[in-house]
């Protein structure tokens, strides 16, 4: 998991998101106008619309997306992403593509989102999604702005199948999300909730963690997880990743099983059932 | 003796308290059990493998920061040399983050420790070449100036530069040094550079005894000038380079226990050295105590808390050496 780039998603509080999501989902029903004429020009300038805009796209539809969606570290379409111009969020250059919609998050530079609004391009703003549940309306809300709701139901569809096809009733087992420097997501995040649909029982969420937050080392070790979520190491090296080598942690993945986040668990996408499916998959190994 | 006892007590029993405190929360009675027992169960991993390499890391990179404050200053007959002021840490640093970011660390663990006292070893050999033999004041804090800022730019650069994300925002553990998370591999990496190094520092006490006569005085009393030299840029180098590789550059230190303590010391390096040691592991020890104290899961840093005590002394030092000068 990417906590830090920009235009990823974050941890946040699942109430927040919810209300955004509804104040999109009215914003969206306020202009029919957008859904009628499906757009011929799209950009998307966010890791998340990003794939959504590719899955849901009539051909020629998607113009760019952002650069993050050919980082094999945050995105799970980078095949796909190659077929794009890659943008990197900045007013002018969203502009000079004449997008007839731009597709942005709610944490994407306000800077460049309200320049872009004054200059009269129409743009989507979508709320990170911190639960499964929330999928289905995301995908919605892409595929309304898109003008593509038959496309974007038959996604949904083929999601929640495969989410009802991943559902488990294993007693939940103690796991632990654990990232660079100590970072650890708690309730109201994603992840958490991949966690729990996996069988597991959260030690950040026990912690008393809402949203992100560090989780010193001492306090994992004696928290004694039976499987430890950790991400994959960038290139080059830094001090904040060692603590994935602390001796500490190696002891403790002889102990319990280990697996790695990817750029599957970033985005709210109908790729997170591939980060799921790994999770039970490593739930059942428990058994 | 009558100095070295009390400190060592001190030492003590802040390597202790290091031992004992922290977030997990652990009963003082299963704290001990678990350091000295064998195998098994996430008290002793916590104990072994988290809080001790972090104790042994505070006593080992205090008392190498104190003693070389206290040699250099010793040398250059100057109240104001201390490695992280003139360079010395940061220069460390920039070997060490060349290492890390180059890979060579990756490849070869000693690369880092060795990288970082190359560093070290430049920066002093400079500054003694630029300060002059006597250590003029200005001299040497102006040629200490540039050469921080130097290396800090240069650390600044390789890291912002990294294809690691993390690394970008890691200029300021370089700058301010952080003990939080260090396990005993970094223990083994650099404990025998340090170690070598403060042996070697240890035994310049009669040499810089007897410069305090003058140079002339010191040479007529069978005092190798250039040897004393050639020990104190080796033993810096390789004492403040292997704790800057693994803990960062702490500042501070080296100013403020050598001159707390040379009151104590009747003023004879011999003395003031090892109490420097131990009052660089006390201080070292203690400030890191406090960071997991006021902030336990902020990560604040080592340096921010030594500057809290060092920097006002050092403004103290200046004002009295204004009037000294006047």
């Amino acid at each position: 998991m990417s906590v830090l780039k920009p235009g990823s998603e974050r941890p946040r509080r699942a109430g927040a998101g919810r209300r955004l999501s509804a104040l999109a989902a009215l914003l969206l029903v306020a202009a029919p106008a957008l859904a009628d004429t499906a757009p011929a020009r799209v950009v998307s300038m966010n890791l998340c619309t990003d794939q959504l805009a590719m899955l849901l796209a009539a051909p020629g539809q998607l113009v760019s997306v952002s650069h993050l969606a050919s980082d094999p570290l945050s995105s799970s379409m980078v095949a796909e992403a190659a077929a794009f111009p890659a943008n990197r969020g900045g007013a002018e250059q969203i502009f000079l593509m004449h997008p007839d919609l731009v597709l942005a998050g709610t944490y994407t530079s306000l800077a460049s989102v309200s320049l872009l609004r004054d200059l009269g391009v129409t743009v989507v703003q979508v709320p990170p999604v911190t639960a499964l549940d929330q999928i289905p309306g995301q995908i919605r809300t892409v595929g309304a702005a898109m003008g593509r709701a038959a496309q974007a139901e038959a996604l949904v569809a083929e999601f929640q199948a495969g989410l009802a096809a991943l559902a488990t009733d294993l007693p939940p087992r103690r796991a632990a999300l654990y990232y660079p420097n100590g970072y650890t997501v708690g309730e109201g995040t994603l992840a958490d909730d991949v966690l729990r649909h996996a069988g597991f029982d959260n030690i950040g969420a026990r912690a008393g963690l809402t949203g992100g937050g560090t989780l010193p080392l001492e306090r994992l070790v004696m928290a004694a997880p039976e499987m430890i979520v950790t991400s994959t190491k960038y290139p080059g090296a830094s001090r904040s990743e060692d603590i994935l080598d602390h001796p500490a942690l190696v002891d403790l993945r002889a102990a319990a099983g280990i697996t790695s986040s990817d750029a599957d668990w970033v985005c709210g996408t109908p790729h997170t059932l591939r980060a799921l499916a790994g999770m039970r998959a490593a739930r059942e190994a428990l058994e | 003796m009558r100095l070295l006892l009390p400190l060592s007590l001190l030492v003590v029993a802040l390597f202790a308290a290091s031992l004992l405190i922290g977030p997990a929360g652990l009963g003082l009675g299963e704290s001990l059990r678990a350091l000295f027992r064998g195998e098994g169960g996430p008290v002793v991993l916590v104990m072994q493998e988290i809080r001790l390499p972090r104790a042994i890391l505070g006593l080992l990179c205090g008392a190498a920061l104190g003693l070389s404050g206290a040699a250099m200053q010793g040398y250059l007959r100057n109240p104001l040399a201390e490695p992280g002021l003139i360079g010395v840490s940061s220069s460390a640093a920039l070997g060490a983050v060349l290492a890390l970011q180059s890979g060579l660390a990756a490849s070869f663990a000693l690369a880092l420790p060795l990288a970082a006292l190359a560093g070290a070893a430049a920066a002093v050999l400079l500054i003694l070449l630029l300060a002059g033999p006597r250590g003029g004041a200005l001299a040497l804090i102006l040629a200490g100036i540039a050469l921080s800022a130097l290396a800090a730019a240069l650390t600044s650069l390789v890291l912002s530069l990294s294809p690691n994300p993390f690394a970008g925002m890691e200029i300021v553990y370089w700058m301010m040094g952080s003990l939080a998370d260090r396990s005993m591999t970094h223990v083994w990496l650099a404990a025998p550079f340090m170690a070598a190094g403060m042996a070697a520092l240890l035994t310049l006490g009669r040499g810089l005894d007897a410069l305090t006569l003058g140079e002339d005085a010191a040479r007529s009393l069978g005092v190798n000038l250039s040897r004393l030299r050639l020990v104190l840029v080796l033993g810096t180098a390789a004492a403040v380079g292997a704790a800057v590789a693994v803990a960062g550059s702490v500042g501070f230190i080296g100013l403020v226990v050598p001159h707390l303590l040379r009151p104590f010391a009747g003023a004879r390096p011999s003395v003031l050295l090892p109490a420097s040691a131990l009052g660089g592991a006390a201080m070292l020890l203690a400030a890191d105590i406090a960071t997991r104290l006021i902030a336990p899961d902020a990560d604040l840093k080592l340096g921010v808390l030594t500057a809290l005590i060092g920097a006002p002394f050092f403004l103290h030092l200046i004002w009295r050496l204004r009037r000294v000068e006047a």
